[in-house]
């Protein structure tokens, strides 16, 4: 490689910082969607370089369920005090408190799509004109048609068939009173690009993603941690085992997999070989074959 | 895990075809021999295919991932897909041959380093073929492969070959494409596609996976002339960084060093170059496309929309900009008809002056005397904004010298513009 020439991590890099940078400049209340996950981990790593030496110009939000892992909130309550960034969680349990929406019932209830009713009411109370999230296109076909500036009606709902073209690194994001944009800045990156970034950078990520011993049910094909949400069903029974989670949802709906990866090196190493996508194991994909896209075109993230 | 696959290059291509010129076969086979494609993926696009009443499994279930497409069995829209050797990592921009033809392709194209052209061997060269290749010329994609395909079904002919080849160099002639290689191919049993293939020893080029490995990009990026549009202004306002001013941006053309005179645009003041900064420390020198930040040694006022070029090297600083224009909205433009226009990191209004012809993309004719304008067609136009523009010509310049064109009340993207 030549002397001019950025390795793939460091021109998605750029590209990523570029796009942060216009959401700043562009909008007039943006905000990152953390969801402690890895992906919008490293996003918020990017606005971190961003806008260095100042200190991220946006709060982070939170749409909490409820049905966290642990690990979770003390990684995003640890981490948002050391970057000295905002942070605000809006509570799904509000949402049900308020009657604005109802918990599912029956024994696949998640609170998954309740989120979205969360979500777009803190839109509208903290009037986010632009929100930032970790989604890659590589994840799931609704999202390999996503653009970098999506644009949201006033009710928060996506048109994927009358989106707007994006060309060159020119990004349009004019947009009517009470609409706003999702943002993602990392779509062009894949799992394993993730991964290869979070070794290079040496980002510090919750240690559900690195294997360790946990209480396990096998459910949906996957290992479901043991928590007070869940309750076993006939047949079923808690073992303990040696796991770690490639993607972090709710704790209802997140399986994880067996494995030895203790170290990034590992993890890396291990999402190379892997035969199945990351998302193989989260139940909310799995409801029907367009379950993305029909969470998306109701606001989802 | 080796230490190589952290510093791998990033190449960006485009294609374009129809559904039966085995695209989606070539796609799908690039992306299974890479390991790229996952078993529940596979799972998932099997038993859709299967309910669908097909024979086959259909790999464009793979990123028709819309509901309308899935029902209707078209591509609606740029799909994007990605794959790795231990060379490279690619970005497809997999682009519908119909529906919306050019304002997806030119989307596709924009960001490309390079274009995949498919030409079935029994049929030779077709309307597409023309249309695409046009638009990979147009958006200046430095690179174009030619895929013959199908050889299987003309016994792995030369002649059959060499004959598509000579007609595409004939029309190419009229292009302004710089590398254009062909290579024949059967997607479909994978002949020279990952490997050689033994039915054609008389093709002595590469593969075209070798070929995507190795072609050299290095020099797609202008490295010549320095352009940074500034994007924001850091000024953190700590005891710290008490009176820091960091100019932020992605470079757009050349390579800038510490120490560097510079001028900045539109203002015309001259300064030098303090320092390059990022969050992992100062940097000697920084190039395209790297996000960086920088500091001058004079105070001087610079916000969004300015440029820092280099003082012996500058855009030119113009109201009037002459512009070919790919256009996408049902509303064509008319004489007077006035739009917001974004160019690099600045956003001003433009009006139109005069409209010089619509080109026909199948024969590259222009027409003077056309009736309207509508969605998807080319036209070469005039333009005048309200203020200067800081501007290179595309072929110069694929960052500087590319606009978009805004509609003031829907703020629809309605045109994609390069400044001639």
């Amino acid at each position: 490689m030549s002397r001019y020439n950025l390795t793939h991590l460091r021109e998605l890099e750029s590209e990523a910082i570029y796009i942060i940078r216009e959401v700043y400049a562009q909008f007039e209340k943006p905000g990152i969607l953390f969801s402690g996950g890895k992906d919008s981990i490293v996003v918020t790593h990017l606005a971190r370089k961003a806008f260095y030496p100042a200190n991220i110009p946006f709060p982070l939000v939170h749409i909490d369920t409820g049905h966290n892992f642990p690990e979770t909130i003390a990684f995003r309550n640890n981490l948002a005090d050391k970057i000295g960034a905002e942070l605000i969680t809006p509570l799904v349990q509000d949402s049900i408190d308020k009657g604005r929406v109802r918990e599912e019932s029956g024994k696949d209830a998640s609170r998954n799509w309740l989120q979205i009713t969360t979500l777009l009411d803190a839109i509208e109370e903290h009037q986010f004109d632009a929100l930032m999230g970790g989604a890659r296109r590589d994840e799931e076909k609704a999202r390999a048609k996503e653009r970098f500036f999506s644009h949201r009606d006033d009710f928060g709902q996506w048109d994927p068939k009358n989106q707007r073209p994006e060309l060159w690194n020119i990004f349009n994001g004019k947009k009517n009173y009470g609409e706003h944009f999702r943002v993602f800045p990392i779509s062009n990156w894949t799992e394993m690009d993730v991964w290869q970034y979070i070794l290079i950078e040496n980002i510090e990520i919750p240690s559900l993603y690195i294997a360790h011993d946990r209480d396990v049910i096998w459910r949906n094909n996957s290992w479901l941690p043991v928590s007070e949400h869940i309750s076993l069903r006939e047949g079923e029974e808690v073992v303990n085992k040696q796991v770690r989670f490639r993607t972090l949802g709710d704790i209802t709906i997140t399986g994880g997999i067996e494995s030895e990866a203790d170290t990034l090196e590992k993890i890396v190493g291990e999402v190379a070989a892997a035969r199945q996508t990351e998302r193989g194991n989260r139940a909310d994909d799995k409801r029907s074959e367009t379950a993305m896209e029909d969470r998306k075109k109701e606001g989802y993230f | 895990m080796e230490n190589s696959y952290l510093d791998m290059e990033l190449l960006r291509f485009t294609t374009a075809g129809s559904v039966d010129d085995g695209k989606s076969t070539l796609i799908g086979r690039l992306l299974f021999d890479s390991k790229s494609i996952f078993e529940d993926q596979l799972d998932q696009v099997e038993s859709s295919s299967k309910k669908r009443g097909l024979q086959h499994t259909d790999l464009a279930l793979l990123t028709d991932g819309l509901k309308d497409e899935r029902e209707q069995g078209i591509t609606i829209d740029v799909a994007y897909r990605y794959f790795a050797t231990p060379k490279r990592k690619f970005i497809i921009a997999d682009t519908p041959g119909h529906i919306q033809y050019t304002r997806n392709m030119v989307t596709g194209a924009s960001t490309a380093n390079l274009a995949l052209i498919l030409i079935d061997a029994r049929k030779g060269l077709v309307e597409q073929t023309y249309r695409h290749s046009f638009i990979a010329s147009l958006l200046q994609i430095p690179h174009i492969i030619v895929c013959v395909n199908k050889m299987d079904l003309v016994d792995y002919s030369e002649d059959a070959f060499e004959k598509i080849k000579s007609e595409y160099e004939d029309f190419a002639a009229k292009l302004d494409v710089k590398d254009i290689r062909f290579i024949p191919i059967s997607a479909l049993n994978g002949d020279n596609v990952v490997n050689r293939s033994d039915k054609m020893s008389w093709f002595g080029g590469s593969t075209l996976l070798y070929t995507l490995e190795t072609i050299h990009i290095g020099s797609d990026y202008n490295h010549i002339d320095c352009r940074f549009p500034v994007q924001t202004v850091i000024r953190p306002k700590s005891d710290k960084f008490h009176d820091y001013r960091g100019y932020a941006g992605r470079i757009a053309g050349g390579v800038f060093k510490k120490g560097d005179e510079v001028a900045i645009l539109p203002s015309g003041f001259t300064s030098k170059i303090k320092s390059i900064d990022t969050m992992d420390g100062p940097i000697d020198e920084a190039y395209t496309p790297m996000s960086v930040s920088i500091t001058l040694d004079d105070d001087i006022d610079i916000s969004r929309g300015d440029m820092i070029v280099r003082k012996n090297n500058q855009p030119n600083v113009s109201q009037d900009i002459e512009v070919m224009l790919c256009w996408f909205n049902k509303n064509g433009p008319q004489i007077r008809s006035k739009y917001t226009l974004m160019h690099a990191s600045n956003e001003v209004k433009a009006m139109v002056k005069h409209i010089q012809y619509k080109l026909n993309i199948n024969t590259l004719h222009r027409d003077e005397s056309f009736d309207a304008i509508g969605m998807n067609d080319i036209v070469k136009l005039n333009l005048r904004t309200t203020k200067p523009l800081l501007q290179d010509s595309y072929r110069k310049n694929r960052s500087t010298g590319s606009l978009i064109l805004i509609d003031e009340t829907t703020h629809e993207t309605v045109a994609a513009g390069m400044i001639i």
